[in-house]
């Protein structure tokens, strides 16, 4: 089997078993609609909130839910039994890591395209000109959270408490990621010129590399017993 | 040999101090770097640990994290301290400030897991967080130097930015607070073998009752 077939079956047998029970998915998006709700209580229902602050409140959505369906992408693996048999598979560990990335992935950008348009219409942000920028944006911070919360996920799923264990590695590490994203977003949905995004866009560039490249080198250490 | 480290670092202050709340600035900067050079210890244990699979590197690591979060903690207890009547706040979200104290969580974090894991993956696991967790010690560093901030910066490519007498006080300090720091760590790690030793001989022990 060539290795994007390898890749590809683990996705699918996640992806099957999200459709079965569709609880993942679910909780996460509907976890996001809340935090959004429990912002506006905590700010007041001010009408014209500052730009830069919706950007923060929009971004802790994102990873808050983010971050449920990353403590569920080993868990439930470790629940059902089923680790032990991902491991003997005859795949690298880092086919593992991808696949495990690439399907958590998946979920939290479903997860943020509906909260993306709720958030919209509950803060009365101007979304629709700015999609290309900001799905950029989303695509790069999400894709440096993932990767880190994958292999905190994957540390922590034997764990005792893994849940609080899963929140106390992963913001530490993940803040460089979550403050560049949330400045750039800020930026762009105050309408200011696209040219004071690029040097947080290189920050996530670079993060996102380091974080993917360190993975790369240490996952198979994690899935050692 | 530990009596006279002690003597030195309780003497070289106060012989040098200049000012009143200034003489903190003695504690704080080395402590500061202290703290990164632990986990620079711990970064490289844990590489060599996972290359060699020796206990002994996964110790080291481990006890370089502990000594590292207590300088980090004399650094974000001295600083407040220090900035009240300097800058009139306990606290400003300034990014030094910032890195530093997510810096401080980043190792208590390492500390928790090493407390959550069982214990054939212990050595592992804290091996990879030690080397993921080290990505945050060169933005601490570096983050006077990339963005705006008040936090002064002592080092630069000119050498060491104030006076003489202070820099040689400084330099006193710094030699103290390193043997302070060798002799904590050393000592912890001997704490370490000695607990791991009281295990296997327990151990054998409840074999041989066993056995009766």
């Amino acid at each position: 089997m060539k290795f994007v077939h390898k890749l590809g079956a683990i996705i699918w047998k996640d992806f099957i078993s999200e459709f079965r029970t569709k609880e993942m998915i679910l909780s996460m998006c509907l976890f996001s609609f809340l935090v959004l709700i429990i912002f506006n209580f905590a700010f007041g229902s001010s009408p014209k909130f500052d730009r830069g602050m919706i950007a923060g409140i929009l971004w802790v959505a994102f990873v808050f839910s983010g971050l449920t369906g990353l403590g569920r992408s080993f868990s439930m693996e470790r629940d059902r039994g089923t680790l032990q048999g991902l491991i003997l598979c005859p795949v690298s560990p880092w086919t593992i890591f991808l696949a495990k990335l690439i399907g958590v992935f998946l979920f939290t950008t479903v997860m943020e395209i509906i909260t993306i348009f709720i958030f919209a219409i509950l803060y009365n942000a101007t979304v629709l000109p700015f999609l290309l920028p900001l799905g950029l944006i989303t695509f790069l911070g999400t894709l440096g959270f993932t990767a880190i919360g994958t292999i905190f996920s994957a540390i922590s799923a034997t764990a005792k408490a893994r849940d609080v264990l899963l929140s106390i590695l992963f913001f530490p590490i993940s803040v460089p990621v979550i403050i560049a994203s949330v400045k750039a977003t800020g930026i762009i949905l105050k309408g200011q010129s696209l040219q004071m995004v690029f040097p947080w866009l290189k920050i996530l560039v670079a993060f996102d590399l380091i974080f993917l490249l360190v993975s790369y080198l240490t996952f198979e250490y994690i899935m050692e017993e | 040999m530990l009596l006279a480290l002690y003597t030195i670092f309780i003497y070289a202050p106060v012989e040098k101090t200049m000012g009143v709340i200034q003489k903190i600035f003695y504690i704080h900067v080395p402590s500061a770097f202290l703290a990164y050079l632990a986990f620079f210890i711990t970064f490289i244990a844990s590489i060599f640990y996972l290359y060699r699979k020796d206990s002994k590197w996964d110790t080291v690591a481990h006890c370089a994290v502990e000594t590292g979060v207590i300088f980090c903690t004399i650094v974000l207890v001295t600083g407040p301290i220090w900035a009240k009547p300097v800058w009139n706040v306990w606290w400003t979200w300034d990014p030094r400030l910032t890195t530093t104290l997510i810096l401080w969580f980043t190792y208590i974090a390492y500390l928790m897991l090493r407390r959550a894991v069982k214990e054939n993956q212990r050595a592992n696991l804290s091996a990879v967080f030690g080397i993921i967790g080290f990505i945050n010690v060169p933005i601490t560093f570096f983050s006077i130097r990339l963005w705006r901030t008040i936090h002064p910066v002592i080092i630069t490519s000119r050498g060491l930015n104030m006076s003489g007498p202070m820099k040689f006080s400084l330099i006193i300090t710094f030699i103290a607070f390193c043997f302070l720091f060798f002799s904590l760590l050393l000592s912890r790690i001997r704490l370490e073998r000695l607990k791991m030793r009281f295990a296997e001989i327990n151990e054998i022990m409840d074999e041989m009752n066993f056995k009766k």
